[in-house]
């Protein structure tokens, strides 16, 4: 089934996307505090979705840090894991691709189901990294988180 | 008489739907669950009569012709012991009662007992072009088999469905068959009035499920209807509803509704409550809870009420104030003091 994005103008998208960065989400994993940095390395991270939001909210990784995102979907609805910049965000925001198959960044969760994928965190480079979920109202239903890249 | 009413229906609807048909899809007394995500920015008008236990919910879900997959889920507060065609006048007759024209103007049934995936298929039935189904389950097990049956559940339906089924795990599916509209000539606008019956100790109508799929601001209105034998107390957690009218029903408005199909309960004498929602979507986080019981006032879960710190509205219509009542017999009782006190006093000052 294909399904269409409901196109949003980049102006306001962009807003959206510096409103998730702004927004000050909270530190909600147990086993993420915001003062122990992740990484550097490989190390697994486990994403919870319950209606239609992640759990946690906001990430603090060192550059470097691979993570293995596990993500478990309790919703009974479809949902997506995206990890990028401002013009990953913008593009899928747009996009028209029903699904994701697992490569890097960007992940299909079917309803009740988990899935993975890995993602790199480089050096910071200014541009905030989010993930999120661009399925049809999904990002602007709030359905977004932050990683903040510790340097030093 | 029933000429009439068909004119004056035919007038209404058409008044209605000059706000329907600039959107897509179906929609009632519920939640959108279309195939793409697009979500029909209507009124909407509903009846909850209350009559010898029994909630009588009468909605109407409008044909748009466009979309295969498009239907509504409505939460309901119990389990229906019917479901069927709703009569051809009744929700606009309601409409001309409360906003009337200017003067120039004047199936089978099949229950079902099937479970599948933790949801009970409770009935289904079909009316019209409508697929209805009844079931019983989780928010998360009804979503997941709205999703299964080709159902796209917009982002905010989990938690919806959460917060239902913690009251009442009761639902009803009803899509479209857009080959049906067709066969039966139905046209864009075209409404398909549903009557439920649900027997019930005490009425509630479920409200927040209209704010389904909805921007935070995009503003939703709806007129909802009660009829009950008495005057009920109603209680509410949000602002944006108006008790717009609360009167006893009028001999004419109860006939031509008891003329209607499947209207014949309507009773002699009965007690009509208009009440008006026109608020933003993100500020309807509640139901309305009533109570016929002039003892027991509304329960608060019933309108999913649950923190002490939400808001308690009472719906009280403009220039009828709770307070007015005990505030007129605690003046009666103080002037009444103040005159014995007085009475007292100069009593001893003539016996001195």
């Amino acid at each position: 089934m294909r399904r269409a994005r409901a196109a949003l103008p980049t102006g306001l998208l962009a807003l959206l996307f510096l409103a998730v960065i702004a927004g000050g989400h909270a530190f909600a994993g147990p086993n993420h505090s915001s003062s122990a940095p992740l990484g550097p390395g490989e190390i697994t991270v486990t994403l919870t979705i319950e209606h239609s939001h992640f759990s946690p909210e906001r990430l603090r990784v060192h550059p470097g840090t691979t993570v293995r995102f596990v993500v478990h979907n309790t919703d009974p609805i479809g949902h997506e894991l995206i990890i990028g910049d401002a013009g990953v965000h913008q593009r899928h925001e747009a996009g028209t691709e029903p699904v994701h198959p697992p490569r890097p960044g960007e992940v299909s969760v079917p309803a009740s189901a988990t899935a993975e994928t890995t993602f790199r965190f480089d050096e910071a480079s200014g541009d905030p990294v989010v993930y999120a979920c661009h399925l049809p109202g999904h990002f602007r239903y709030g359905m977004s988180g932050a990683v903040d890249i510790i340097t030093g | 008489m029933r000429n009439r009413l068909i004119r004056a229906a035919t007038a209404c609807t058409a008044a209605a739907t000059a706000v329907l048909i600039t959107a897509s899809p179906a929609m009632a007394c519920g939640g959108l669950v279309g195939e793409n995500g697009t979500i029909q920015l209507t009124r909407t008008t509903t009846l909850a009569a209350y009559h010898d236990g029994v909630e009588h919910y009468v909605t109407s879900f409008e044909f748009t012709g466009e979309g295969t997959q498009v239907g509504s889920i409505v939460p309901l507060p119990g389990v229906p012991t019917s479901v069927e065609r709703g009569g051809d006048w009744t929700l606009q007759r309601l409409e001309r009662e409360v906003n009337p024209p200017p003067p120039a103007e004047r199936d089978s049934f099949k229950a079902v007992a099937s479970s599948i995936g933790g949801v009970d298929v409770l009935l289904q039935t079909k009316i019209d072009a409508l697929d209805i189904t009844v079931l019983k389950g989780g928010g998360t097990e009804v979503g997941q088999w709205a999703t299964d049956h080709g159902f796209l559940l917009t982002p905010d339906a989990p938690e919806v469905l959460e917060y239902y089924s913690r009251r009442s795990p009761i639902f009803m599916a009803a899509r479209f068959d857009a080959a049906a509209a067709g066969a039966l000539g139905q046209r864009s606008g075209d409404g398909t009035p549903i009557h439920l019956s649900i027997p019930l100790d005490r009425p509630w109508v479920p409200l927040r499920i209209l704010a389904l799929g909805r921007d935070r601001d995009s503003v939703v209105q709806a007129d909802v209807f009660l009829l009950t034998d008495h005057r009920p107390q109603l209680l509410t957690g949000d602002q944006g509803l108006q008790l717009a009218r609360s009167e006893a029903a009028s001999s004419a408005l109860l006939d031509d509704l008891r003329a209607d199909k499947g209207m014949e309960w309507i009773p002699q004498q009965g007690w009509l409550t208009y009440i008006k929602i026109d608020t933003p979507a993100g500020r309807l986080t509640h139901d309305l809870a009533a109570s016929v019981n002039p003892f027991q006032p509304p329960v608060k879960l019933d309108a999913g009420i649950t923190s002490p710190n939400d808001l308690i509205n009472t719906l009280t219509a403009p220039g009828q104030n709770t307070w007015v009542l005990p505030a007129t017999i605690a003046a009666t009782v103080a002037v009444a003091m103040v005159v014995f006190q007085l009475g007292s006093a100069r009593r001893r000052s003539l016996f001195r």
